[in-house]
């Protein structure tokens, strides 16, 4: 260390007296080496008295002796010159041996530091006694001797025959068994010099093998800092050292546009700036209502929790076992909660809700994703939507109880007419027979048996006769029930035996007027007009001179007959057939003739002979019409459970429609002086309405339902066939498939 | 007729009307990022009012955007940003690709971002616009901030949800908003009133998520980036108006005694947990002993009315409910939920120090004067302060008074917990347990329960017997008639003839109300019979509706007697 410290000085200082020091150098130099080999004289001497025990076999068997100077290494050679040099004054004697012992050391030493090499790789390096080679000694391990030495004879192993307790004891004994290694080579055993054993500590170290060799010498720099005053070459300098470069020129401008352009930014503060993200956002708050706001349909919030959903309810809203399978059973879309009510004892009980995260989802989707549409929600009061209507109570007379029932036919009573009088009722049922009924007694004063289902009856209303048509099969019968005083007898006889005289001139070969005779004479038939199909409906004019037949039929022309009683006539009205012909009806005034169709009402002038007016009845099939006594207003009544008002100055379609039965309409009736009209249908119900019709045109007609009449039994799903009023009181016929007539005051 | 033949479909409201498809390809943007755009600018569609018009006549399903709200994305300028970020992530890919790492670098760091300011400002004019619309915000973010910071979302979410919600928590605190809380099985529904509007949110209960597969996350990550910075704004700007500093600090006093005990974790940190805890009062920017003296100064205004007054009154009592009492939380109760809704109140409240960062006073306390447990029993109780369940807290709160506490002691069966906003109208059922709230807060004192169960027992037992008797007699009655009846018509039948009697009619007392209501009832009827179809329709269903409260009001009734006859007799028993 303070030689090279030294030399560096020196050499800073001088740097010219570099070769005259050369000299110097070397000596001190020699110096140094002598010093190192006087040690390892020392170390040597020590071990030599060891070593001359342990070692005097191994020489006689390895012939180191002979071979030790000439298989010296070239790296060795100068050592050992100097060795020489160095020791030839001093010890003559020994000279020889120690040499020996110098080089072998060396041998061992570096044996020792190459062992690892030679285990695993070959070296230039060659044990020199032993000339096989680096093979693996393995190859030996069967023969005596171990190689061959340079002369090509046989190196024999040493003799062992050290066992398990020799070697045991060695090992106690022996203090130097710990540095005895065994030379793979030579098969014979060496033990470790100190310096060798300090060798090997320092190599597993990591330290340099040699002790005195300085890792961090300073550094020596080849150029120093100090500014030289000449140059170190003398080579002129480049062009392109003052000429700035294009290359660099180009990248710069490139970076330069690419930064103005905005593709290159410059780095952005990595640190979160989240804390000073927030500011006021509507510090100036402008009240500028865009179209969209005002377009703008704000999500509806989600419903507050009720009771149910509580934690600890009451026990009326946990669910009971039949509600809970309810539950369980429906879709997920139609439960009433999406959750079942639960109760908890306390609060630490209650468990996370599995559905939290779905529902927080579901309302996102139904904020993006739901159509909304602005609904108007109707907030009326129901009370509102009833129309005020005049009370019944003010609209009286009507009936309103059922005060008698007439009891006697057997079979469903098709049809009731009351006299003109108002003191009979005739009435004709399915089981053939035609009674008469005094109405306020209630007793049956007469029955005919015609021989066939009664399909209508009509009580002539001139009151000076006393005649009543009946529909059967496919006849009409006049009767003469001789109810009356004997003028009113007379005068009906008279018109029925007038026009013996008169031939018929119309529809001759189609009705057959014939008087009857015997028995049927007997009970009042007078008349009997034969038809050529079954008649329906039969119904007067208003003088009581005329009446019309109707005999449904969809593929005739020949559904209408008008016939006129005094003079035994007959006649087809209509060429064409416009439809199946439900009911007919002459005009209480004028001579109008109304034709009840399927689906429309037809208005005949009898005097112009043409259709006047065509009425629409927004229902499927009609059943029933009635001709309000004033002529101006006709209700019909139909199948699919309406009843419509026509107002014939107002227009050909209903004034009003009334949906008040729940099954089909069989019947309507206006009453002759009361405003008031009924219509009796198959729920077995009658109900009564008020209807004012005014002379004012502006006006129109008030229609009240003033009361539903409920009394007769539904036989057969028909309740109510046909329903009339008393032409002088407020009271009300009904007949129905209950074989019973009733009357309602 | 001349002019050209008017082509269908292209005027009136089939122009105005834009299906989701055609609208995605006029933006040009795939369905995510139109799905995004959607949620961020507020779109949805809209269901047109004749379906099959605006659908060109096919009455397929299809969803409907107004062509305008289209026309108005188009301007908009985060479509650019979405753009972007597509470029950026192929570009992304390609370095990836490549393993050009640096390239990598640079693209993550200027990797396109946007702000929804504008926006927020957009969607809301005003800020009462805004507040009218938290609610949603409110309960997403408060579902994030229960997240585990793992997986299904970016943990900065997750925090900044977090934060935002601490900070409306404490705004509500401070300006003691709340007004309801509610615990459902689903979580803690509170709703407070903040300038004048009524705000609901829903919080889960503490436990970690089992994170359904079923759900888009996407979806609710891109609702919660809009959310977010709605919740910021609205928090910047309410704290302003309380004069409160924001971000939010913790008052100067509270602090420097905090400061002082705790030295476990990163100044930040510590102080965001803090806040968290709901227990420190927030730091003001102008001090808070000013502004008391400016509220004294104030004077009623002469055209109030007393009634406003009064309410005005009633809400400060509430406002002021827990003042001057002191909690003790136990470990078990839910501290956060319990924190909030007393502090709200003006009570004071603390835990156990190693509960949570915050705690302000120990369980020796001898101030206490309740200590909420949610346990059957604690060995070591104080004398000179009340045990309770914390449904006691939520009770008080929704009956706005101090409730007894006699119900609400440790190991008691607790009354139900009612739900505040349940409004009950004339004709609904109102379970009794509300009725005697309701009396408690009309100030009537409930008598001694058992002694009232048993008189109503007795009265009931007394009634019942006496209808009975009634019925008993009426029946019999009946049946006398009947009887007479019946033998006259046996006889008839047998043809006999009546015995010619004449009995004294029986003059029947007609009930003249009875016969006046019928009269009307018919009237009625009547009247309905000439409504018209449409209105008859709709009255139709009114009435349905109507009906079908009363039956659910009635099944309900029922249920609550035949439950409470079930627990009578079962205490009967019991006695017995």
């Amino acid at each position: 260390m303070e030689e090279s410290s030294k030399r560096s000085e020196q050499r800073k200082e001088m740097e010219k007296e570099r070769k005259k020091g050369e000299k110097k150098r070397r000596k001190e130099e020699e110096e140094e080496e002598e010093e190192i080999l006087i040690f390892n004289h020392k170390s040597a001497e020590k071990e030599k008295e060891d070593e001359d025990l342990s070692d005097s076999e191994d020489s006689v068997f390895s012939g180191l002796e002979d071979s030790g100077s000439d298989s010296e290494d070239d790296d060795d050679d100068d050592e050992d010159l100097k060795v020489d040099q160095n020791l030839s004054q001093q010890e003559e004697e020994e000279e020889e041996e120690e040499d020996v012992q110098s080089s072998l050391k060396k041998k061992d030493e570096e044996e020792e530091v190459k062992r690892d090499e030679y285990e695993h790789d070959s070296s230039d390096e060659e044990d020199i006694r032993n000339t096989v080679g680096n093979i693996p000694m393995e190859w030996y391990k069967d023969f005596p001797h171990i190689g061959y030495d340079l002369d090509g004879k046989k190196i024999y192993k040493p003799i062992r025959n050290k066992d398990e307790l020799d070697d045991f004891l060695d090992k106690m004994e022996n203090p130097d068994y710990w540095r005895t290694v065994q030379d793979k080579q030579t098969g014979s055993d060496v033990v470790l010099s100190d310096e060798q054993v300090e060798l090997v500590k320092r190599l597993q170290r990591g330290q340099f093998g040699d002790v005195n060799f300085n890792e961090y010498q300073p550094q020596v720099e080849f150029f120093t800092q100090e500014v030289m005053l000449h140059p170190v070459t003398n080579r002129p300098a480049d062009k392109r050292s003052f000429i700035p470069s294009l290359l660099e020129k180009d990248k710069v401008s490139k970076l330069v546009h690419a930064i103005k352009m905005g593709w290159i930014k410059p780095r952005r503060d990595s640190r979160d700036d989240s804390r000073g993200r927030y500011y006021d956002l509507w510090a100036s708050e402008d009240t500028s209502n865009l179209a969209r706001h005002r377009m703008h349909l704000p999500a509806p919030k989600i419903p507050l929790p009720g009771h149910h959903e509580s934690y600890n309810p009451p026990p009326e809203y946990l669910f009971t076992d039949e509600e809970r399978a309810l539950w369980e059973q429906q879709d997920p879309v139609d439960r009433k909660f999406p959750f079942v009510p639960r109760s908890f004892s306390s609060l630490r009980l209650v468990p996370a809700f599995p559905r939290f995260i779905h529902e927080r989802f579901e309302r996102c989707l139904d904020l993006y994703l739901c159509p909304r549409q602005r609904k108007m929600r109707v907030n009326v009061n129901p009370e509102d939507l009833i129309p005020k209507l005049p009370k019944p109570k003010d609209l009286q007379p009507f009936p309103t109880t059922q005060s008698l029932v007439y009891r006697g036919h057997s079979g469903l009573v098709r049809s009731i007419s009351v006299s003109p009088s108002g003191q009979w009722l005739a009435s004709g049922s399915d089981d053939g027979s035609v009674r008469f009924w005094e109405i306020c007694s209630s007793r049956c004063l007469k029955t005919v048996q015609v021989g066939g289902a009664v399909k209508s009856v009509a009580w002539n209303p001139n009151p000076s006769v006393c005649l009543l048509a009946v529909a059967l099969d496919s006849a009409v019968l006049i009767l003469s029930p001789a109810l009356a005083d004997r003028q009113v007898v007379l005068s009906s006889d008279r018109l029925l035996s007038a026009p013996q005289e008169a031939e018929p001139i119309e529809g001759d070969g189609l009705v057959n007027w014939s008087d009857t005779e015997g028995e049927e004479l007997n009970q009042g038939i007078r008349l009997k007009i034969q038809h050529p199909k079954a008649v329906q409906q039969v119904a007067w004019h208003t003088k009581g001179d005329y009446l019309a037949s109707v005999m449904p039929d969809h593929s005739s022309h020949l559904q209408v007959l008008i016939h006129q009683v005094s003079r035994r006539r007959s006649q087809n009205p209509f060429r064409k057939n416009k439809g199946l012909v439900q009911s007919v009806s002459f005009h209480p005034i004028r001579p109008y003739f109304f034709v009840a169709t399927q689906r429309s009402v037809r208005i005949y002038n009898l005097v112009k002979q043409d259709l006047t007016k065509k009425l629409h009845a927004n229902s499927k099939w009609i059943s029933s019409m009635a001709v309000h006594p004033g002529g101006d207003h006709v209700i019909c009544g139909s199948y699919d459970c309406k009843l419509s008002w026509f107002d014939l100055d107002l227009s050909t379609k209903p004034y009003r429609m009334l949906r008040h039965h729940r099954k089909a309409v069989r019947s309507v009736a206006y009453h002759r002086l009361y405003p008031l009209f009924a219509s009796a249908a198959d729920d077995g119900s009658i109900i009564v309405c008020h209807g004012t019709v005014y002379n004012d045109l502006l006006q129109n007609p008030l229609i009240v339902p003033v009361k539903v009449l409920r009394g007769h039994v539904i036989t057969h799903e028909l309740g109510v066939l046909d329903v009339t009023f008393h032409p002088t009181q407020p009271w009300i016929f009904s007949s129905g498939a209950d074989a019973t007539i009733r009357l309602f005051t | 007729m001349g002019g050209l033949q008017k082509k269908k479909f292209e005027r009136g409201s089939a122009a105005n009307y834009i299906t989701r498809n055609k609208a995605r390809r006029k933006l040009q943007l795939s369905l995510p990022d139109f799905r995004r755009l959607c949620i961020l600018k507020g779109i949805y569609p809209h269901e047109p009012k004749h379906k099959k018009k605006v659908n060109k006549g096919s009455t397929a399903a299809r969803t409907f955007y107004l062509l305008k709200d289209i026309r108005f994305l188009l301007h908009e300028p985060i479509v650019g940003k979405f753009r972007d970020y597509k470029v950026f992530v192929r570009r992304l890919k390609k370095a990836y690709g490549k393993t050009e790492w640096s390239a990598v670098e640079r693209l993550r760091e200027n990797k396109p971002t946007y702000k929804l300011d504008h926006i927020i400002k957009e969607r809301y004019p005003s800020f009462i616009d805004a507040l009218r619309d938290i609610d949603d915000a409110l309960c997403m973010c408060f579902l994030f901030s229960t997240f585990a910071r793992t997986g299904k979302c970016h943990v900065q979410t997750i925090q900044l949800c977090r934060r935002l919600t601490v900070e409306w928590m404490n705004y509500v605190i401070t300006s003691s908003a709340l007004r309801k809380v509610f615990i459902s099985i689903k979580g803690i529904y509170y709703q407070a009133e903040v300038m004048g509007q009524l705000i609901t949110w829903v919080v889960p209960y503490q436990f970690s998520h089992d994170h359904p597969t079923d759900v888009d996350y996407r979806v609710m990550a891109t609702f919660t980036e809009l959310y977010t910075t709605l919740l910021g704004f609205v928090n910047f700007r309410l704290y302003h108006s309380l004069n409160l500093i924001y971000p939010p600090k913790m008052d100067s006093k509270v602090e420097m005694d905090q400061m002082e005990d705790d030295d476990y974790a990163m100044t930040s940190e510590s102080n965001s947990e803090k806040l968290s805890a709901l227990s420190a009062s927030l730091a003001r920017a102008v001090s808070s002993a000013e502004e008391e003296e400016a509220e004294l100064d104030q004077f009623p205004v002469e055209g109030e009315d007393i009634e406003q007054m009064e309410a005005k009154e009633k809400e400060q009592k509430q406002q002021k409910l827990f003042k001057g009492l002191k909690f003790f939380l136990n470990r078990e109760a839910p501290r956060e939920s319990l924190a909030f809704v007393i502090r709200c109140f003006g009570g004071e409240v603390s835990w156990d120090k190693s509960l949570c960062i915050g705690s302000t006073y120990e369980v020796t306390d001898e101030t206490i004067t309740h200590h909420i447990a949610d346990r059957p029993n604690i060995e070591k109780q104080y004398i000179n302060r009340y045990y309770i369940q914390p449904q006691w807290v939520y009770d008080c709160v929704n009956a706005k008074m101090l409730l007894p506490v006699e119900d609400y002691f440790l190991g008691v069966n607790l009354p139900p917990h009612l739900s505040p906003f349940v409004e009950e109208k004339e004709g609904d059922y109102v379970p009794p347990e509300k009725l005697k709230i309701m009396a408690l807060q009309r100030g009537e004192k409930p008598a001694n329960e058992e002694e009232e169960e048993d008189e109503e027992e007795g009265e009931e037992e007394e009634e019942e017997e006496g209808d009975e008797e009634e019925e008993e007699e009426e029946d019999e009655e009946e049946e006398a008639e009947e009887k007479n009846l019946k033998m006259m018509e046996e006889q008839r039948s047998q043809g006999k003839s009546l015995q010619v009697k004449v009995t004294p009619g029986k003059v029947k007392a007609e009930n003249s109300a009875r016969l006046e209501e019928e009269e009307k009832a018919e009237e009625k009827r009547l009247a309905i019979m000439m409504m018209k179809k449409k209105e008859k329709y709709l009255y139709d269903k009114i009435m349905f509706g109507k009906k079908r409260k009363v039956r659910e009001a009635n099944k309900l009734a029922a249920k609550r007697k035949a439950h409470d006859d079930a627990e009578k007799s079962k205490k009967k028993k019991a006695k017995k």
